[in-house]
C-alpha cells in the first residue's frame, strides 16, 4: 500500500511539473511596500506578479484618503516585464495612500487587491 | 493604458467573457484566497481534484484503526453549478483480527454557487450530497447498505475588510458547513441509522493574504503561501439514538498553496470517547485542474463547446 501511495503523490507531482500552463496571478511583492511606511514621496508604483499580465485588462490606481487620484493615470506593463505593473504618481504629501490593482493574467484569469502605504512616516 | 484596434477589440472582448467564468473558478472572492480544505466541504464550484488524500484515522473506540487513500473530483457544469465525485480504498485493521480492505461508498455532491461576495470577502454554496448505498464493502469494511441524503449550505467569509487598524486580524479567514444528513433506511443489521445533524468550520490564517494586501513583512516563495488552519466536523444524531453520542474531530494543520497544486497536512484528535483515542493524520495532494488546463477540461463542461 506504501508502494501504491508513493506512486500515486509522485505521478501527480511530475505530471503538474511536466505541464506548461498558466494560472491566476499573485501579487508577489510591490515598491513601496505593502503596508509600509516611506519618509518621501516616490515617482512611482510598481507591482510584481506571479504570472504574465493581459495589457488590455490589468490596470491599477492610486487615491488619498479622500478618495482622490493621485496617479497620473498611465498605468503599463514595462516593456520586457510582463508580469509587472507601473503607474506614476504626482508628488504626494504626507499620507496614507491606498492602491487598487486588478489584473488578467495571459490565460484569463482575473485578480485583484487593494493595499495601503504611509508617506511621511518611515 | 495604450489604445488599441478592432481587433484587438474583438480579442480582448473573448478574454473578458471567458474571464468572467474564470473569476467563479477556485475559491476566490474578491481579493481573498480560499484553498481547498481537506475536512470541511468547501464553499465553491471549483475545477480540482484531491489526487490522492491519504487518510490513518484513530483508534476507534472498539480499537480498530483504518487507512484510507481517496480521490475527489470537483468539476463545473457551468460557471454556478458544480459536482463533485470521489470514493476511497480503504484498509480496515480491527483489533485482534485479520485487516481487510476494500472500496468505501461512493460520494457525489450538487453543488450551486448562491453567492460570492468580493468586497466582504464572503461565499455561499447550496449541496447536496449523497453516499450511495452498496457502492463499498458492507459486511468486512462496514459501508452502508443504504443511501444518505446530505443537503447542506457552505460558507467561507475573510475577513478582510475589517478596519485597517486591526490588520493582523484581516488575514483571517472561516469556512464551514451546515447539513443534515437523511439515511434511507432507519435500521441496518440491527443497528439504528439516525438522521443526523453536521456541521464543521475552518479557521484558517493566510499568510499570502498578509503578504498581499495588509503588510509585507518579508516573507518569500515558499513561506508567503502557506495557510496555517484548525478544522473541526461533528455529526450529532437528531433521532433514534441519544443525541449525546456526537462525534468529530479537531484537525489542526497547514496548506500550502501553490500556482497549480496545493499541498496539506493536518492531525487527526478525536473530539470525545465516542469518536475513538489516540491521533492519527491526513495528508492530501490537490491540484487546480483551472489553472493546469485553462482552455481545456479546466473550463465548465458548459464552455467546452
Amino acid at each position: 500500500m506504501r508502494r501504491f501511495i508513493v506512486a500515486l503523490i509522485a505521478g501527480g507531482a511530475v505530471t503538474s511539473a511536466a505541464l506548461a500552463a498558466q494560472a491566476h496571478a499573485f501579487l508577489d511583492h510591490a515598491r513601496p511596500a505593502v503596508g509600509s511606511s516611506v519618509p518621501a514621496s516616490r515617482p512611482i508604483v510598481t507591482l510584481w506578479f506571479t504570472q504574465d499580465l493581459e495589457p488590455a485588462f490589468s490596470d491599477l490606481t492610486v487615491t488619498n484618503e479622500a478618495g482622490q487620484r493621485v496617479d497620473l493615470g498611465n498605468a503599463h506593463i514595462p516593456q520586457g516585464s510582463p508580469a509587472e505593473l507601473q503607474i506614476a504618481l504626482k508628488p504626494l504629501p504626507p499620507g496614507t495612500y491606498l492602491v487598487s490593482w486588478h489584473v488578467v493574467s495571459v490565460d484569463t484569469h482575473p485578480t485583484e487587491g487593494t493595499f495601503t502605504f504611509d508617506v511621511g512616516s518611515g | 493604458m495604450k489604445p488599441f484596434g478592432a481587433g484587438a477589440v474583438f480579442a480582448a472582448a473573448a478574454i473578458l467573457l471567458s474571464a468572467n467564468s474564470a473569476a467563479l473558478a477556485h475559491g476566490w472572492a474578491g481579493q481573498r484566497f480560499f484553498p481547498a480544505t481537506i475536512l470541511t466541504d468547501d464553499p465553491f464550484v471549483a475545477d480540482e481534484i484531491s489526487l490522492p488524500q491519504v487518510t490513518v484515522t484513530p483508534p476507534g473506540p472498539d480499537g480498530a484503526q483504518s487507512t484510507a487513500v481517496e480521490i475527489d473530483l470537483s468539476k463545473r457544469i457551468t460557471p454556478n453549478t458544480g459536482f463533485v465525485i470521489g470514493d476511497q480504498w480503504q484498509r480496515l485493521q480491527p483489533s485482534g483480527l485479520p485487516a481487510v480492505t476494500g472500496l468505501g461508498a461512493l460520494h457525489t455532491e450538487a453543488q450551486y454557487q448562491l453567492f460570492i461576495n468580493g468586497p466582504h470577502e464572503a461565499l455561499g454554496l447550496l449541496g447536496l450530497n449523497v453516499i450511495w448505498a452498496h457502492t463499498g464493502r458492507v459486511q468486512a469494511l462496514g459501508a452502508p447498505d443504504f443511501t444518505t441524503l446530505a443537503p447542506t449550505f457552505n460558507f467561507g467569509k475573510g475577513l478582510g475588510d475589517l478596519p485597517r487598524s486591526l490588520p493582523y486580524l484581516r488575514p483571517i479567514a472561516i469556512t464551514g458547513n451546515l447539513g443534515f444528513g437523511f439515511p434511507t433506511k432507519t435500521e441496518s443489521a440491527g443497528v439504528l441509522n439516525p438522521t443526523t445533524f453536521n456541521y464543521g468550520f475552518a479557521f484558517e490564517y493566510s499568510f499570502s493574504y498578509l503578504e498581499c494586501c495588509v503588510k509585507d513583512i518579508g516573507l518569500r516563495a515558499p513561506f508567503n503561501q502557506l495557510i496555517p488552519l484548525v478544522e473541526v466536523a461533528f455529526t450529532t444524531p437528531i433521532n433514534r439514538i441519544p443525541a449525546n453520542q456526537t462525534i468529530g474531530t479537531i484537525q489542526p494543520g497547514i496548506i500550502w498553496a501553490g500556482q497549480y497544486f496545493q499541498i496539506g497536512a493536518e492531525a487527526i484528535i478525536p473530539a470525545n470517547r465516542f469518536t475513538g483515542q489516540g491521533y492519527g493524520g491526513v495528508f492530501q495532494l490537490h491540484f487546480y485542474l483551472d489553472d493546469l488546463f485553462p482552455r481545456s477540461i479546466g473550463r465548465p463542461i458548459s464552455e467546452w463547446w
